[in-house]
C-alpha cells in the first residue's frame, strides 16, 4: 500500500508494506545509505534517524509508524550549521576510524547536546551509550563532544 | 612539520557525511540476492536435500557448480566451498539460495529439509580433542634443558581464554559479478590478493579472468583477513551460474555464529625457582581451531614465538598444538594468539609475585630483555630495548608510592608487559609475501600509492600518504590512494600482522626517495619497490630457529580496578600504558590505536563471554555478547619514547596489535589483588569471581 510521510523536507510516497522496516525503505527505496544497518536489533545505534523530534534505531520502526510524521537522517542533517561544527569537531578530535557507526554518532552527539547544553561527563556516557564504536575506544568522540561544548554548539 | 604532527584523515568528512559507499550501499544493476544453506549439526554425512520444486527466479549454487576445486586456498587447501557429501561444523555453508526477491528467498529457503546421518564422534573440548589425537600440528622448542639448572620449588598454574568476536560494525558482504568472462568479487575485506589466490585456484582461472576490488571496510580486526575468501569463491560461483551480480552480506547473527573468531585457548605454565629467582620456565599452549586449520598454525607461531614475552631465562620450553574440534573455526583476530599467550604469561608474573611476596615490577626487572639478547628461539634483538626507561617512565605516570599506599580492599592494581612483533613471523615477508609496491607519478605532477594494502578504519590511507609526502617533502593533497583492485595494483601483502606501515609504508618510503629528485619531470613515471629482508633477519622454518621478527614493539599497561564488594561488578577506572612503537606516523593516529586497543583488550577482559554448545556458539547477537560501551571505559593514560627503527619508515615500527594485547591480563591481575584469590579464566565476569569465591 501507499505510506505517505515527510522525508529530508520533502513530502514522499512509498508503495510497500506496512510492516516494512524505516530503516529498508530510506536505503532501499531512496537510496539514503548514510544510514546503516548494525545490529538490526537496536543496540547499536548506527541507524538512527529523527522521527519527529524524536531520535529512533530506523531498524525498530515499522513504516505504518511514521505515516505523515517527518523523518530526518543524516543526509539533510549534514546541511545543517550545527552539523557543520560536529563535523569540524570529529575531524579535528580524530573521531572516525571505520566510519560506520559514524552517522549515527553524530546524530546522537547533536541530540545530547541538544538535551544538554553543558553536559556533565557522566551525561555525556549516558547519552551515547546507545551508539556502539569497535574502533575508537571512545576517547577521541569525547574530545570531539568537548570541543563542541567549549565552542558553544546551540549557538549556531 | 614533524612526521609525528597531528594531520586531518583523509577519509573521515566522506565518512561523517554518510556518502561513503560501503558494500551494503553499492547499487548494481540486476542485483541477485544470496542466502547461505547452512548444516545444523555439528558432524555428520549429509544423506539428502529435498529442495522444494525450483520456482522462476530461484536458483540453488552448491559444490557442483565449482568448475574446478571444491577448495578455499589459504595455506592449506582443507576446507570446501560448499560442503558436499559431509559436515564438520554447525553452520557450515552447503549452498547458496540465490534470487532477485528476499522474501521469496526465504519462503523457498523455510521449505528445504536436509536430511543428515549424525557422527557421534563430534568433538567439542580440546582435551577431547587432544586425547583422541586430533592436532592439527605441534611445535615445539627450548633454550637449555632442565637438567642444566638447579631449582628448589615450582611454581604451576593452568589458564583458560574463550572464544572473542571481532564485531567490526559492518557485517562481512561481497558481491560477484560476471562480464565480459571476468569474475570479480567485490567486498569488504583485508587481502584483495588472498582472495584472488582462492579465486585462480578453486575457478582455475588466471589473473586477466579474476578481479577482486575491495570495498570501503567498516573495521575488520582480523576478521575479514581470511574469511571473505569462502564468501567471495561462493558469490564468484553463484555469479558465473545466474549470469547477474550477486550479493552475499550476513545478518549480524550469522556472523556472529559462524564466522571466524578468536581461539580459545589452554595453557600451562610452571616456573622453576630457585631462592625465589627464576631460572626456568616451561610453556604449553593448545588453541581449538575448529574442524579446519584455515590459519590456526600461524595463530599458533605467533601464540609461542611471543611466549616468552619481555623476559629470559635459563631454561625455556615451549610447546604449542592446534587442536582439531567441530566447534567453529578459528582464525585471524587482531593480536593474532598473542593475546592468549600473553594473557597467560603476564598474568603468571604477577601471580608469581604475590607467591614470592616480591614487587611485580622488581620481579620482573632483573629478566628484561636488552639488544644483542639471544630471543627464545635463538635468535638476537637487533634494536634497542627500553623496558627499564619505560617501565620509570610508568612509575612515573602512575605514581607508584600512591598505588603501593592504597588501603581500600576493593581498589586494585594489575601489570603487563608486553612484546608485539611487526610484520610475518620468520621470513615468511621474504618467500611467502614478497610485497611489491608503485609509486606513480603522473605527467601533472600528481602521486598515486599503488598497493594491495586496505584501510580498515587504521588510518592506512593517511598513514601512507603523510610518509610518500613526507620523504617526497610534497604537498599531501597531491598524493592519491588507488582504492585496491587487483586489475590496478601490485601485491603489497594482506593487511595483517601490523605490517602496513612498517613494511609497506617502508617500501613506499624507499620508493618515494628514488622518485624524489625526478619531481620536476614531465614525464609519467613508474616506481616499482620489492621487499628485502633485512641482512639480520636469518630464520630456519624448519627448525623454527632465528629472528621470529623483524623487530618489535614494546607496551606496559597498568590497570586500576574497583570491584564492588556486593555485586563483583568490576569497573576499570584507569588504563596507565607507556608505549615504544618506534617514530609515531602520526600522534593522532597512534592514539586512536592505543584507545581502541585498549578497549577491545578490556572488553576481552572482562565482558566478552563467548560460548559453544555441542558446536553452537551461544551469544550471537549485540544483546547476548556484550562489548564495551560509552559507559564500561576507564580513563586511558597513555604515552612514547621515540626509539627510531632503522628499517621502518621514519624510525616506524608496528602498531595496531600490540595495544590491545596487555590490557587482560593487567585487568585480571588487578582484579586479583581485591579478592586474594587466582582467577585464571578469561573473561573475569561477575559470575566467575563469585564462582571463585565460593570454592573451598
Amino acid at each position: 500500500m501507499k505510506i505517505k510521510f515527510e522525508l529530508n523536507h520533502e513530502f514522499v510516497e512509498v508503495e510497500t508494506t506496512l510492516s516494512k522496516r524505516l530503516l529498508d525503505v530510506i536505503r532501499e527505496d531512496f537510496d539514503l545509505i548514510g544510514t546503516k544497518e548494525g545490529c538490526a536489533e537496536g543496540e547499536c545505534g548506527a541507524c538512527l534517524v529523527y522521527v519527529d523530534d524524536l531520535l529512533v534505531n530506523s531498524c525498530l520502526v515499522p513504516i505504518a509508524n511514521v505515516v505523515d510524521k517527518h523523518v530526518v537522517t543524516i543526509e539533510a542533517f549534514s546541511k545543517t550549521d550545527g552539523y557543520q561544527k560536529i563535523e569540524d569537531a570529529f575531524v579535528k578530535a580524530g573521531a572516525v576510524q571505520c566510519g560506520y557507526c559514524t552517522p549515527g554518532m553524530v546524530m546522537a552527539v547533536h541530540e545530547l547536546l541538544k538535551q544538554y547544553p553543558n553536559p556533565t561527563v557522566e551525561e555525556v556516557k549516558e547519552g551515547l551509550s546507545g551508539n556502539l564504536c569497535r574502533c575508537t575506544g571512545y576517547q577521541s568522540i569525547f574530545e570531539a563532544v568537548n570541543l563542541l561544548i567549549e565552542g558553544g554548539y546551540l549557538d549556531v | 612539520m614533524k612526521i609525528t604532527d597531528h594531520v586531518d584523515r583523509v577519509d573521515v568528512r566522506d565518512k561523517l557525511k554518510g556518502v561513503t559507499r560501503y558494500i551494503e550501499d553499492i547499487v548494481f544493476e540486476d542485483l541477485h540476492y544470496a542466502r547461505t544453506l547452512r548444516s545444523t549439526i555439528p558432524k555428520g554425512k549429509i544423506v539428502k536435500i529435498d529442495y522444494p520444486p525450483i520456482e522462476e527466479g530461484i536458483t540453488i549454487v552448491d559444490h557442483t557448480d565449482v568448475c574446478y576445486k571444491n577448495e578455499v586456498a589459504m595455506i592449506l587447501k582443507d576446507m570446501p566451498i560448499f560442503a558436499s557429501e559431509s559436515v564438520n561444523y554447525v553452520g557450515e555453508p552447503i549452498s547458496l539460495i540465490v534470487g532477485k526477491d528476499k522474501d521469496q528467498i526465504i519462503r523457498y529457503y523455510n521449505q528445504i529439509k536436509i536430511t543428515y546421518e549424525n557422527d557421534s564422534s563430534a568433538i567439542f573440548t580440546m582435551d577431547e580433542g587432544f586425547e583422541k589425537g586430533e592436532i592439527f600440528s605441534e611445535h615445539t622448542f627450548n633454550v637449555g634443558s632442565l637438567e642444566d639448572i638447579t631449582y628448589d620449588d615450582c611454581f604451576v598454574q593452568e589458564y583458560e581464554t574463550g572464544y572473542q568476536e571481532q564485531v567490526y560494525m559492518e557485517k562481512q558482504g561481497v558481491v560477484g559479478t560476471f562480464e565480459d568472462d571476468i569474475v570479480t568479487v567485490y567486498g569488504s575485506l583485508q587481502c584483495p590478493y588472498y582472495v584472488l589466490n582462492a579465486m585462480k585456484h578453486a575457478l582455475n582461472l588466471d589473473e586477466t579472468k579474476v578481479r577482486v576490488i575491495q570495498t570501503p571496510t567498516g573495521g575488520a580486526f582480523g576478521g575479514k583477513e581470511e574469511y571473505p575468501s569462502l564468501m567471495a569463491l561462493q558469490v564468484a560461483v553463484a555469479a558465473m551460474k545466474v549470469k547477474k551480480p550477486v550479493r552475499l552480506i550476513f545478518d549480524r547473527r550469522e556472523d556472529m555464529a559462524f564466522t571466524t573468531k578468536r581461539h580459545p585457548s589452554k595453557s600451562i605454565i610452571k616456573t622453576y625457582l630457585n631462592n625465589k629467582k627464576i631460572v626456568g620456565m616451561s610453556f604449553e599452549i593448545n588453541l581449538d581451531s575448529g574442524p579446519y586449520i584455515g590459519l590456526s598454525d600461524v595463530v599458533l607461531q605467533r601464540a609461542i614465538f611471543t611466549m616468552m614475552g619481555c623476559y629470559m631465562f635459563d631454561f625455556i620450553k615451549v610447546t604449542g598444538r592446534t587442536i582439531k574440534t567441530n566447534n567453529i573455526f578459528t582464525g585471524a583476530f587482531r593480536g593474532f594468539g598473542a593475546p592468549q599467550s600473553m594473557y597467560a604469561l603476564e598474568l603468571h608474573m604477577n601471580q608469581l609475585g604475590r607467591y614470592l611476596d616480591i614487587d611485580p615490577i622488581d620481579l620482573r626487572r632483573p629478566y628484561f630483555v636488552k639488544k644483542g639478547d639471544k630471543t627464545s628461539t635463538n635468535g638476537i634483538f637487533n634494536e634497542d630495548i627500553y623496558l627499564d626507561k619505560m617501565t620509570d617512565m610508568l612509575l612515573d605516570l602512575i605514581d607508584y608510592e600512591t598505588v603501593e599506599c592504597e588501603d581500600d580492599p576493593n581498589i586494585g592494581y594489575g601489570f603487563s608487559f608486553i612484546p608485539h612483533g611487526g610484520g610475518f613471523t620468520g621470513d615468511g615477508e621474504a618467500v611467502h609475501i614478497k610485497a611489491e609496491v608503485h609509486l606513480k607519478k603522473d605527467c601533472d605532477g600528481d602521486i598515486h600509492i599503488l598497493i594491495s594494502n586496505v584501510e580498515m578504519g587504521q588510518g592506512a590511507i593517511t598513514a601512507l600518504s603523510k610518509i610518500v609526502a613526507s620523504a617526497l617533502d610534497y604537498p599531501m593533497e597531491r598524493i592519491f590512494y588507488q582504492q585496491p583492485d587487483t586489475f590496478k595494483v601490485p601485491d603489497s601483502g594482506p593487511t595483517v600482522a601490523s605490517r602496513t606501515t612498517m613494511v609497506v609504508g617502508g617500501l613506499l618510503y624507499k620508493a618515494a626517495l628514488k622518485l624524489k629528485n625526478q619531481l620536476d619531470s614531465k614525464e609519467e613515471i613508474l616506481i616499482k619497490e620489492y621487499f628485502k629482508q633485512p641482512d639480520y633477519v636469518k630464520w630456519n622454518q624448519d627448525k623454527l630457529e632465528g629472528n621470529a621478527y623483524m623487530a618489535y614493539s614494546w607496551s606496559i599497561i597498568m590497570a586500576r580496578v574497583e570491584v564492588d564488594p556486593l555485586t563483583y561488578e568490576v569497573n576499570c577506572t584507569d588504563i596507565y600504558g607507556i608505549y615504544d612503537v618506534g617514530v609515531p606516523i602520526d600522534e593522532r593516529l597512534l592514539l586512536g590505536q592505543i584507545h581502541g586497543g585498549v578497549i577491545q583488550g578490556l572488553g576481552y577482559g572482562l565482558l566478552e563471554k563467548m560460548t559453544s554448545e555441542k558446536g553452537l556458539i551461544q551469544q550471537h547477537s549485540f544483546s547476548n555478547y556484550v562489548i564495551p560501551t560509552t559507559c564500561d571505559i576507564p580513563n586511558i593514560h597513555s604515552e612514547w619514547i621515540m626509539n627510531k627503527y632503522v628499517d621502518g619508515p621514519f624510525g616506524a615500527k608496528a602498531v595496531g596489535e600490540l595495544t590491545l594485547v596487555g590490557v587482560a591480563p593487567a585487568v585480571a591481575s588487578a582484579v586479583e589483588q581485591v579478592i586474594n584469590k587466582r582467577i585464571n579464566k578469561l573473561p573475569v565476569t561477575p559470575e566467575l569471581i563469585l564462582e571463585v569465591l565460593n570454592e573451598d
